[in-house]
């Protein structure tokens, strides 16, 4: 069991990172990783709606749509669960951390769309994971998704203040190049079995 | 029978969701500080952005917390700041009024061209010829409008081929500084009345081949000042307003004709 979730966590973090090697949330990614403080912002808040997600998801996959042979409806209700799952954050959030709330901006209510929560709850089902098993994907997948974000607000930064680079690579340019270097360094864990 | 149970299971979930979201409002309300509303009524609203926040919301938003002065809408001006200055139960201090300024003179026709341009109408366009544009002047105002673009208050115009300041329509934002590539447009206090409308730093000579109306660095205005308070700083005129007496003499005598005076 245990070295299951060891196995489960390496892989969601490094291995089968949801953004370098799964493409999943990219749009956050860009969009939130200017400023270090902002990307681990956006970062804690989707590992708690990634766990939060999965924990829920799979309580309604097993007992409501598995138990009713309701399985075609999965997609579905878990964009439900997501959608009002992301909303109750917002509103927790505006009153408890507000200055987190600012920072985030529009990109919280994207979370809504981010893709990654959305995959992380059709992977737990798709790999047949239990309650545990899923919970831990959920919030590790989270974690592998700041890791990546915070590291790319790191080298974005440094770009921004040291690098010297042609003009016309101002902005996005520089940025998606730095991606795709990221990306590489963590094509390294690939193919790699965990336990197996 | 499948159909009833999917659309019941829908159903049940979105209700669940939407009470708990309900109750959730109720729980987790934010009530917004009065006094961010009243100080947003007080501002222009022309979400300029010079007051250095972003937009009207977030200055109104700052100055209800405290952390910002209430002085610092230049759109609304004075009226505004006493007005914000109320709300909060402070005194409002004097804030100065200040205009743009176009440090630059070299109107069409006497500001030498190295070329024919015929690219899009935008400095920042023209600039791509050798970081200047097509006219030999690197200091001068291009004249394509980049800053009457971007003014609100349509305060800037372009006139004979370089940008004027309206200065009863300006109101000091300094959009038009943060957007013109040559850095021509200047922030000066409306106090200020005699100003040298030239930025050029190049000795006498090379000016006098290529512009019309540009400082030739001769001295003449000061010598005759009447309170010494003209001194040559990069070969252009610099005054020293706590000296200026506001006579307006340099303005008469300058050959060139770039000190400009202000009577407003």
């Amino acid at each position: 069991m245990l070295t299951n979730i060891i196995s489960i966590s390496l892989g969601a973090i490094l291995i089968n990172n949801f953004i370098f090697s799964q493409f999943l949330g990219c749009c956050p990614f860009l969009g939130c990783s200017s400023k270090v403080e902002t990307a681990t912002g956006m970062g804690l808040a989707v590992v708690f709606v990634m766990g939060l997600a999965s924990a829920i998801c799979w309580v309604i996959n097993e007992y409501v749509l598995m138990a009713l042979n309701l399985k075609f409806l999965q997609t579905l209700t878990f964009i439900l669960v997501i959608a009002a799952l992301v909303q109750f954050v917002e509103m927790f959030l505006k009153k408890s951390i507000p200055s987190l709330y600012s920072a985030l901006g529009i990109y919280l209510p994207l979370i809504t769309t981010n893709c990654a929560v959305l995959g992380v709850v059709l992977l737990n089902v798709q790999n047949n994971y239990n309650f545990i098993e899923s919970v831990v994907y959920g919030i590790t997948g989270g974690l592998g998704f700041m890791l990546a974000i915070v590291l790319f607000a790191s080298v974005r930064e440094r770009v921004d203040y040291t690098a010297e680079y042609p003009k016309c690579f101002e902005g996005f340019p520089i940025c998606l190049v730095s991606a795709g270097l990221l990306a590489l360094a963590f094509m390294g864990f690939s193919g790699m079995q965990i336990f197996s | 029978m499948l159909i009833l149970y999917a659309v019941l299971v829908l159903g049940a979930l979105g209700a669940l969701f939407g009470a708990i979201l309900a109750f959730a409002a109720k729980i987790f309300h934010v009530d917004v500080d009065p006094k961010q509303e009243a100080i947003r009524e007080c501002l222009a609203g022309a979400n300029c952005g010079g007051c250095g926040y972003p937009g009207c919301d977030g200055y109104a938003a700052a100055v209800a917390k405290g952390e910002a002065p209430p002085d610092r809408c230049v759109a609304g001006g004075a009226e505004a700041a006493e007005k914000v200055a109320k709300i909060m139960g402070v005194s409002a201090g004097a804030s100065e009024r200040k205009v743009a300024m176009v440090m630059c003179s070299g109107s069409e026709g006497h500001a030498e061209k190295r070329f024919n341009y015929s690219g899009p109408i935008d400095c920042r366009a023209a600039m791509i010829f050798g970081g200047k544009s097509n006219k030999t002047c690197t200091f001068a105002c291009i004249g394509m409008g980049n800053c009457t673009k971007v003014c609100q208050f349509d305060a800037m115009h372009i006139v004979d081929g370089i940008a004027k300041v309206d200065r009863s329509k300006c109101v000091g934002c300094g959009a038009c500084v943060d957007v013109c590539p040559k850095s021509v447009i200047k922030l000066i206090p409306a106090s200020q009345k005699v100003i040298t409308a030239c930025s050029n730093k190049d000795k006498g000579a090379k000016v006098m081949k290529i512009c019309d109306f540009g400082c030739i660095a001769c001295q003449k205005c000061v010598r005759e000042c009447p309170s010494d308070a003209i001194t040559m700083v990069d070969n252009l005129p610099v005054v020293d307003h706590e000296k200026c007496v506001k006579c307006g003499h340099c303005a008469d005598i300058c050959p060139r004709h770039v000190i400009n005076w202000f009577e407003d």
